[in-house]
């Protein structure tokens, strides 16, 4: 099979990107986790892959068994020094480009040639080397080992390495006096340096300042600096002809196949090195299950990566969640204290799902994810609070958006809507809405104060944020399937303080 | 190029870490005052005279060849101060002269700076070493013998001469030789300094030599750029070398400046010596005993620090005695005891760094570490207790006691009633003394006092302020065992009767 892209099994695919995220990509804080993977990687562009998720199952495996593959990490390292190679590959010909005298110009159009036979060339004999599960490698595989054996690259090759150790053995001598410049062949003059140090070696006694000038590291090429070289050239004609011929030559020496390849792998390595330091803290990524018709979606010990992302700068640690549908399940409802990490809950089922449709490893150490057609979500917005009578209405058209363009394959992620009305507005809308939702079929998670919703139907999974058993007011930031108890919380956190009852009773005696 | 005039065979170093308790010794024994005596107003050697002190020897030898260096410098002080003056005059010079040199330098600049300071060090050096030619014989000390001997062996005329033609050589009569190699995009790299041969100089060798192809071009004089690039590439060339040429200057600045640590500690014995003679105080050297040994024996010994103060002879005080480790000392107030505390303490420093120490005869063990724990006055700032800050500190001494130290007590644990303070000290010195350490305690505690006078052991003594029949002090401190009363009336009499 032809080797076409690293990214996509099927030419046709590759051509639906997007340029701009999804709506529900700042509710999820999925523009956070995709700003830190693709920062410092502009010259790849790689946000468009980013914000376009896949919808077929045999294109998500096909990622996945890529990344599997670069889960080497012998591979991995292969690839990032390749990547560095091209980089700098690039760097050369802008250089080159821009120059202004032959010699220096065709020096460093020298020099891009060289780092590009190398980068390809140590790259196909490495992958030989690796053992290879992913159709994507090792159809990369076949293409580099043809394209290495060619006469074209050989010879390429060939005449680069020569013409390079000609030019580096050249060494010549300057002498500046005055204005007058001397350039001469090297014979056998000897290092001042050495002597100086030599004649005062006596007095020296440990270590002492270093006196060293950090001189502008110059690319470019001046009158002086090119006319000095102009004179080289003189000293050493035939080696320089060979120079001019070679540049003539060559203009033409990058393959697109190998240009694109260098590209779409970043996608890979820019997660893969963006998760590496969360599995050196002990949590675990895993590849889903992927399915276009089965609902039956759960992950264990996942993690919200935006979330988990700040914590391991500020050093914290990261509490883990599971949750898993059965038969008709299809609806979370989150309820339960407050900071108690519900959002996170929330936030972390739609990355999940997200990335999984990126054909990307996902946080958890298990996990089967369902592949949506659209993602939807209505998160609080605090700026919003004050025109209350405006905003409920607001929230309500935007749910009855959601609900019209929804199918019964989308997501819908709804976060603490309807608080600024009353408790009874709140319950009746929410019902209403529950029914619809219900009705719909759609995989589903609404963060909620109103616990009677999450008994409302069959659909429903009563998921409860949970307070540490002994210190009420220490929150475990465990999301657990149990039937919502918004009381029991109340009655603790008060005996803490010994606000209930008896306590009052115990206290006022005195 | 040595000098080990502190140490036999290593270099003072000033930047090592002082005694974790240095604080408390300049404060309860008054160093400061001992400083500032041989400073002179020179803080250099108030800092040197500080670091030696603080940081004493405990090894025998050390002392024994500074003693004799001390001797010399006694002798010779002209001679000394001499030396010392020119080790001053390089730090000037470098401090004038290398104004210049910072960061932003070119290498040239720090090139043309180095060779300048570099010329002026040799004339330095040159009066170094004719000072050995012409006083070297007088000097008897093994520390100077061997100073002496190095100067005239490491500077002798040969390498003087190299060092000047070499200097002269780095002004570049004859322009800059650069050797170069082509790097990446052909562009030159490894700029290196060469010598040009000298033979070069000769137009007839040159005309005779064998012909290297070369092409020469001019900038024009109008090219004003072409000329910064000219400096820019020679400034390449010249990076090393003017990092070596500045490292040297740094180098030998440093040999200066090491003998100007070392012998700022004695020109700072010699202005004490000074002071104590315009007064008519006697110095002498002790005779350090080991430290299994246990040994205090003195005549005439005085508190330096007090005769400095009030700049007049004052009484010392004479004992024998050997293997006492508990010095209790008890008596009338304003008796002088802690004249005679302080005045331990420091002829201790002063002997293990090898000074003289004020006294007519002094012979004591060495100890491994000195430690102080005096009373202090109420500060306004502490938080916690008075007992409790007593505590804290003692805690910190114990924390670094080993045995054979020193521990000078001066009224502590009296913060509190006096049968338990007495049980405090009680319980906290019969501990210290099973380990080995000395102590010297000033106290007020006379249940405690008495408690180790009765137990009769050999290895305490008991010391008091010397009182007349009469009533009046001598300032001396006597053998005598304690007595219940610290003659506070006295004093109250004195104030107040007096007065009337």
């Amino acid at each position: 099979m032809y080797f076409y892209s690293i990214l996509f099994e099927k030419a046709e695919n590759a051509e639906m990107k997007r340029n701009e995220p999804p709506a529900f990509f700042s509710d999820l804080n999925l523009d956070q986790i995709i700003n830190s993977i693709t920062a410092n990687r502009d010259e790849y562009d790689l946000k468009p892959y980013f914000y376009t998720s896949l919808n077929d199952a045999s294109e998500i495996e096909y990622r996945q068994k890529v990344t599997m593959d670069l889960e080497n990490k012998i591979l991995f390292r292969n690839i990032k020094s390749f990547s560095q190679k091209m980089s700098t590959m690039r760097q050369y010909l802008t250089l080159s480009n821009k120059l202004y005298y032959k010699y220096h110009k065709e020096g460093w159009f020298l020099e891009a040639v060289n780092i590009y036979c190398e980068a390809v060339n140590s790259l196909a004999n490495e992958l030989e080397l690796t053992d290879l599960k992913s159709s994507g490698f090792l159809n990369l595989r076949k293409y580099l080992a043809k394209y290495v054996n060619s006469s074209n690259f050989a010879s390429l090759f060939e005449d680069t390495k020569k013409l390079k150790s000609n030019l580096s053995g050249i060494k010549y001598c300057i002498l500046i006096d005055g204005n007058r410049v001397k350039v001469s062949k090297f014979e056998s003059e000897v290092d001042f340096t050495p002597i100086v140090e030599k004649t005062f070696k006596k007095f020296r006694r440990g270590s002492v300042k270093d006196y060293k000038v950090e001189l502008p590291v110059t690319s470019g090429m001046n009158h002086v600096e090119a006319k000095i070289l102009e004179m080289v050239a003189r000293l050493y004609p035939d080696i320089f002809l060979a120079l001019d011929n070679y540049y003539m030559k060559n203009q033409n020496f990058q393959d697109e196949t190998i240009i694109t390849f260098d590209r779409e792998v970043q996608f890979y390595i820019a997660y893969l090195e963006h998760i590496s330091k969360f599995k050196e803290a002990g949590l675990k990524f895993c590849y889903p299950q992927v399915s276009n018709s089965d609902k039956e979606v759960y992950n264990y010990d996942g993690f919200d990566l935006a979330l988990a992302n700040k914590l391991i700068a500020e050093g914290s640690s990261i509490v883990c969640n599971s949750f898993y549908l059965k038969g008709k399940e299809r609806i979370f409802v989150v309820s339960g204290p407050n900071q108690g990490g519900k959002t996170t809950f929330a936030r972390t089922f739609g990355q999940l799902h997200y990335l999984a449709c990126l054909g990307l490893p996902v946080p958890g150490r298990k996990s089967r994810l369902f592949i949506y057609d659209r993602i939807f979500t209505h998160f609080e917005k605090e700026e919003n609070i004050k025109n209350l009578r405006g905003k409920l209405l607001d929230d309500l058209k935007r749910i009855f958006d959601i609900l019209n363009q929804a199918s019964s394959n989308s997501i819908i992620i709804l976060n603490e809507i309807f608080t600024s009305t009353t408790l009874k507005d709140a319950v009746f809308l929410s019902k209403k809405i529950m029914e619809k939702i219900i009705k719909l079929d759609a995989l589903s998670v609404w963060v909620t104060f109103i616990d009677e919703l999450a008994s409302l139907s069959e659909k429903t999974v009563s998921m409860v944020s949970t307070v540490h058993p002994d210190n009420p007011a220490l929150r475990t930031y465990k999301i657990v399937r149990k039937p919502a108890d918004g009381l029991a919380y109340a009655i603790s956190i008060a005996e803490k303080y010994r606000l209930t009852y008896n306590c009052l009773k115990e206290r006022l005696k005195i | 190029m040595k000098i080990f005039l502190l140490y036999k065979n290593q270099d003072f170093n000033p930047e090592q870490n002082l005694l974790s308790n240095e604080e408390e010794l300049i404060k309860d024994l008054e160093l400061n005052i001992l400083f500032n005596a041989m400073a002179n107003n020179d803080e250099f050697i108030f800092e040197m005279a500080k670091k030696t002190i603080l940081s004493f020897t405990t090894d025998l030898d050390t002392i024994l060849y500074r003693q004799d260096i001390l001797k010399d410098c006694l002798e010779n002080p002209e001679i000394i101060r001499e030396i010392y003056h020119i080790s001053i005059e390089s730090i000037e010079m470098k401090r004038k002269t290398w104004f210049g040199i910072f960061s932003k330098s070119s290498p040239s600049s720090i090139l043309y700076s180095s060779v300048k300071l570099l010329k002026l060090f040799l004339e330095l050096l040159k009066k170094l070493k004719n000072l050995a030619n012409t006083h070297a014989e007088k000097f008897k000390s093994k520390g100077f013998k061997l100073f002496f001997t190095n100067i005239k062996k490491e500077l002798n005329d040969e390498y003087l001469n190299s060092v000047q033609n070499l200097l002269s050589e780095l002004e570049f009569r004859n322009g800059v030789l650069i050797s170069a190699k082509l790097g990446k995009g052909n562009e030159g790299e490894n700029y290196t300094l060469c010598r040009q041969q000298v033979e070069d100089r000769h137009w007839m060798k040159r005309i005779f030599k064998k012909k290297v192809p070369s092409y020469t071009f001019y900038i024009s004089d109008r090219d004003e750029t072409g000329a910064r690039i000219l400096r820019e590439l020679k400034d390449r060339a010249l990076n090393l070398s003017a990092n070596a040429c500045a490292q040297s200057v740094d180098h030998i600045n440093s040999f200066f400046n090491r003998l100007r640590i070392e012998l700022a500690f004695y020109i700072g014995c010699l202005n004490l010596h000074e002071h104590l003679l315009r007064i008519g105080m006697p110095v002498c050297f002790p005779v350090p005993v080991p430290s299994d040994k246990c040994i205090h024996s003195f005549q005439e010994l005085y508190d330096v620090c007090l005769a400095l103060t009030i700049k007049q002879k004052i009484t010392g005080n004479n004992l024998n005695a050997i293997n006492k480790n508990l010095w209790i000392i008890t008596g009338a107030n304003q008796g002088g005891k802690s004249t005679f505390l302080r005045s331990i303490g420091l002829a201790q420093l002063m002997m293990q760094c090898g000074m003289f120490v004020p006294a007519k005869s002094f012979s004591a063990n060495i100890y491994k570490r000195i430690f102080t724990h005096y009373k202090r006055k109420e500060d306004s700032e502490m938080k916690s207790g008075k007992l409790d800050e007593e505590f804290k500190r003692m805690n910190n001494i114990v924390d670094k006691l080993t045995s054979n130290s020193m521990l000078l007590l001066n009224e502590s644990f009296a913060a509190t009633n006096e049968r338990e303070g007495s049980e405090i000290a009680r319980q906290i010195i019969s501990a210290l003394l099973e380990k080995n350490v000395n102590i010297f305690f000033v106290t007020h505690l006379y249940e405690f006092a008495h408690y180790f006078h009765k137990q009769k052991t050999e290895n305490v003594i008991f010391l008091c302020a010397e009182r007349l029949k009469d009533g009046k002090r001598t300032f001396k401190i006597i053998e005598g065992e304690p007595l219940e009363t610290s003659f506070g009336e006295d004093l109250y009499k004195k104030v107040f009767e007096d007065n009337v």
